[in-house]
């Protein structure tokens, strides 16, 4: 009873934040309510049973990537009010696509069935005596510990795509440059004048 | 109605799905919209996995999704990343024009 209000009430609100992703007018606030998606979303992993998973969606999803979104939003001076002109004319396409899909995937709903040896297939049984997160452990650590080092090389690969893509040399802005600054001399940049008085620099 | 199955999950997920796609056909010219529905339809796909695995009660589908969750987020830097280049040589993020690459 009170799983079924908690899971009404998360997906209603995943739902309607996530259209407001889709049709809000201010990009900071479509980042803001596509945080609130992925926080209900969060709460139904929980009521799922996979804790460790809604976690990581808070960690990754709500302190990495919305921060990031919000980071570029607010970062890059763009006019929205135009960006958002062909709204109306592409709504119409869009619904019928929308509509087209979502009729596709009730049918597959509606016609799904499980195999009688589904059962019997299961690749990793979740087991009765371990939390979610040491089983998900042993799992990962085990079994997929391939896939886990491929998804750390893909992060990898990303984080330095990102600095590449986004690093560039500036003119005019003063770096430090250790090698240079340790072995000046003395000679190099004291000059040691001897002004006779009352004459001056000249 | 009250007791919540795979159902109702597969339901949701289709829902996200779907507006993920909506959002992708009437937000043309805005990128970072854009990469926010790709991100919803990548969440939709998640629910479905945890949503699976709960019901077969096989933990390889949240293994899944945590791969997705990896992939979404290279995905979503690099992007946000051709993004800021993009404006930086443009000056506007409006994507239905880049055709730069065209020959």
């Amino acid at each position: 009873m009170l799983s079924a209000a908690a899971f009404y009430i998360l997906s209603a609100t995943a739902v309607l934040s996530a259209l407001m992703v889709v049709i809000a007018k201010n990009p900071v606030r479509a980042v803001l309510f596509l945080i609130l998606a992925f926080f209900s979303a969060a709460g139904l992993f929980v009521l799922l049973g996979a804790e460790f998973l809604a976690m990581i969606l808070v960690i990754v999803y709500v302190g990495a990537v919305a921060v990031l979104f919000l980071f570029v939003v607010m970062m890059l001076d763009i006019d929205f009010a135009q960006l958002k002109e062909g709204f109306i004319s592409h709504a119409p396409l869009g619904g019928v696509v929308a509509l087209a899909l979502a009729g596709i995937l009730a049918m597959t709903g509606l016609s799904w069935v499980s195999a009688d040896s589904a059962s019997a297939a299961l690749q990793s049984p979740t087991p009765d005596d371990m939390t979610n997160v040491a089983a998900l452990g042993a799992l990962i650590y085990d079994r997929y510990v391939l896939f886990f080092q491929i998804a750390g090389l893909v992060l990898l690969v990303a984080m330095i795509g990102a600095i590449v893509l986004t690093l560039r040399h500036r003119d005019g802005v003063k770096r430090q440059d250790m090698h240079a600054q340790v072995n000046r001399k003395r000679e190099d940049s004291v000059e040691i004048v001897d002004i006779k008085s009352g004459e001056g620099i000249g | 109605m009250l007791e919540i199955g795979l159902g109702h999950y597969l339901a949701l997920a289709a829902i996200l799905f779907t507006i993920g796609v909506f959002g992708i056909f009437v937000n043309r010219k805005n990128v970072i919209i854009l990469l926010m529905s790709i991100e919803l339809i990548l969440l939709s796909v998640n629910i479905n996995m945890v949503a699976f695995s709960a019901h077969l009660g096989d933990l390889t589908g949240q293994v899944f999704a945590m791969f997705i969750l990896t992939v979404a987020a290279a995905e979503a830097a690099v992007g946000l990343a051709i993004l800021v280049v993009f404006f930086r040589n443009r000056g506007d993020i409006a994507v239905d024009d880049v055709n730069l690459m065209k020959g």
